[in-house]
């Protein structure tokens, strides 16, 4: 257990220091500011699709910093390092995304209010935003995590990683929208039905980030395994 | 730095480690690289690997670790080991302090960091990012991991690259301490080793390439 919180804690470092942070918050706070211009100042129509625009915005800030997860350890040698490290590679792994997550998307998902708020977000359907971003976003590191393993050896591979997992971003961002529509719709649906929408959707976005919790892990070990030469 | 060596030779290996490789073969693409090779090490030995470039020393060692896959033969009885590539595996965002708090800690082991700095002639570097490291001192660094965990095979490619006589020499008293707490090693070189006891000459194994593909095999 120390062990794991001590890779954990590594890579975490290595990611907050790797500089991606800034650039990912940079990219998200440009889009969101240019997004009025593009489609017009009228507050009504960027009320009606902040949250999908936030949705779509996390993901590719997200993608941006997943492209390079894995490879710069392997061709440093970092990677083959890990591999002896006392604990299997699926735990390190676990680690590493984990360490990821924290120093990478916590600060993202901290700064979403802030971006809705420039999208003139309505302010009652930050929660649910937020609550669906929280329980979807580990399935976007972790399917993401194995387009970057698939594509470790390739040499400058980055495009590769995004087509790799990109597929598997699509359920995450119908889910994480729909859940927001659902509170869109909320008062021609009332209080009650509303809330039992949202639930499930929120629980259908649990269940893909539990299942890739699961498996991602080992697919991306087994990547990585296979990727030695 | 002898008694410092001598501090982490309290180490205790299992005396029964031991290695034995028997018909081991490797190809690299469709190119076989060597066939049936063998050798045996026992607790305390060092084998020193010795060969053309080419001729399968970093692929055999990378067999050992696990990374490659066999492609015909065995290996027996590998105990954990350490791995020392061209690649040294540091982060160049980190400190040096760093880097040995994360390897001694990995590893549970209550490090003391300003003693292995010493140890490797790293001593007063610890605030310095592993980046601004010359490529003989990152060389060192990584030899520190050997230290800061014990385990009984070290698989060492070219141990000596870009280290100066005074590192060469840090090289030879770790291998040798390593030796005496019963420890074993596999060692590429080009350059002879004065640790090892056991040579094998790679080209000796090349693998016989079958009649229309490139004969390539220097002689």
């Amino acid at each position: 257990m120390s062990v794991f919180v001590t890779l954990l804690g590594h890579h975490m470092r290595l990611a907050w220091r790797s500089g991606h942070v800034g650039l990912a918050l940079a990219f998200m706070f440009i889009a969101v500011t240019l997004m009025p211009f593009g489609l017009g100042p009228e507050l009504k129509l960027l009320r009606a699709l902040a949250p999908g625009l936030l949705w779509v915005v996390l993901v590719i800030a997200l993608m941006t910093s997943l492209d390079r997860l894995f490879q710069a350890d392997f061709e440093d040698g970092h990677l083959d390092q890990l591999m002896l490290a006392p604990l299997p590679l699926e735990l390190v792994v676990l680690a590493k995304l984990a360490g990821h997550y924290l120093a990478m998307v916590v600060p993202l998902l901290l700064a979403v209010p802030l971006a809705g708020f420039l999208l003139n977000i309505a302010p009652a359907r930050l929660p649910s935003l937020l609550a669906a971003m929280a329980l979807g976003s580990p399935a976007l590191v972790l399917l993401g995590g194995i387009g970057a393993a698939l594509s470790v050896s390739v040499k400058r591979s980055g495009l590769l990683a995004i087509l790799l997992s990109l597929p598997f971003y699509v359920p995450v961002l119908i889910f994480g929208t729909a859940a927001s529509s659902a509170a869109l719709q909320g008062a021609t649906l009332g209080g009650e039905a509303m809330s039992a929408q949202i639930g499930v959707r929120l629980m259908a976005l649990a269940l893909i980030s539990a299942a890739a919790l699961c498996f991602a892990p080992l697919a991306i070990a087994a990547a990585l395994r296979a990727a030695q030469k | 730095m002898k008694q410092g060596l001598r501090y982490f030779v309290d180490w205790v290996h299992p005396t029964d480690s031991a290695l034995a490789v028997e018909g081991l073969a490797c190809r690299r693409g469709l190119r076989p690289v060597f066939d049936n090779l063998c050798f045996t090490l026992a607790a305390g030995q060092a084998l020193a690997l010795y060969g053309a470039n080419g001729s399968g020393k970093t692929s055999l060692l990378r067999q050992l670790a696990g990374f490659l896959a066999v492609d015909g033969g065995q290996v027996l009885a590998v105990p954990s080991c350490h791995y020392l590539g061209h690649a040294d595996g540091l982060k160049a965002a980190l400190t040096v302090d760093e880097t040995l708090a994360f390897e001694t800690r990995l590893q549970n082991r209550q490090g003391q960091i300003s003693d292995i700095l010493a140890i490797i002639g790293l001593a007063g570097r610890g605030p310095q990012m592993v980046g601004d490291l010359s490529a003989g001192q990152r060389r060192r660094l990584a030899l520190a991991r050997l230290i800061t965990a014990p385990r009984p095979l070290w698989l060492l490619d070219e141990p000596l690259t870009a280290l100066d006589s005074q590192g060469a020499e840090l090289v030879n008293d770790l291998a040798a301490a390593h030796l005496a707490s019963g420890g074993l090693i596999v060692a590429a070189s080009h350059s002879p080793l004065s640790f090892a006891i056991k040579s094998l000459h790679m080209d000796d194994f090349a693998a016989v390439e079958s009649a229309g593909e490139q004969s390539a095999a220097p002689a």
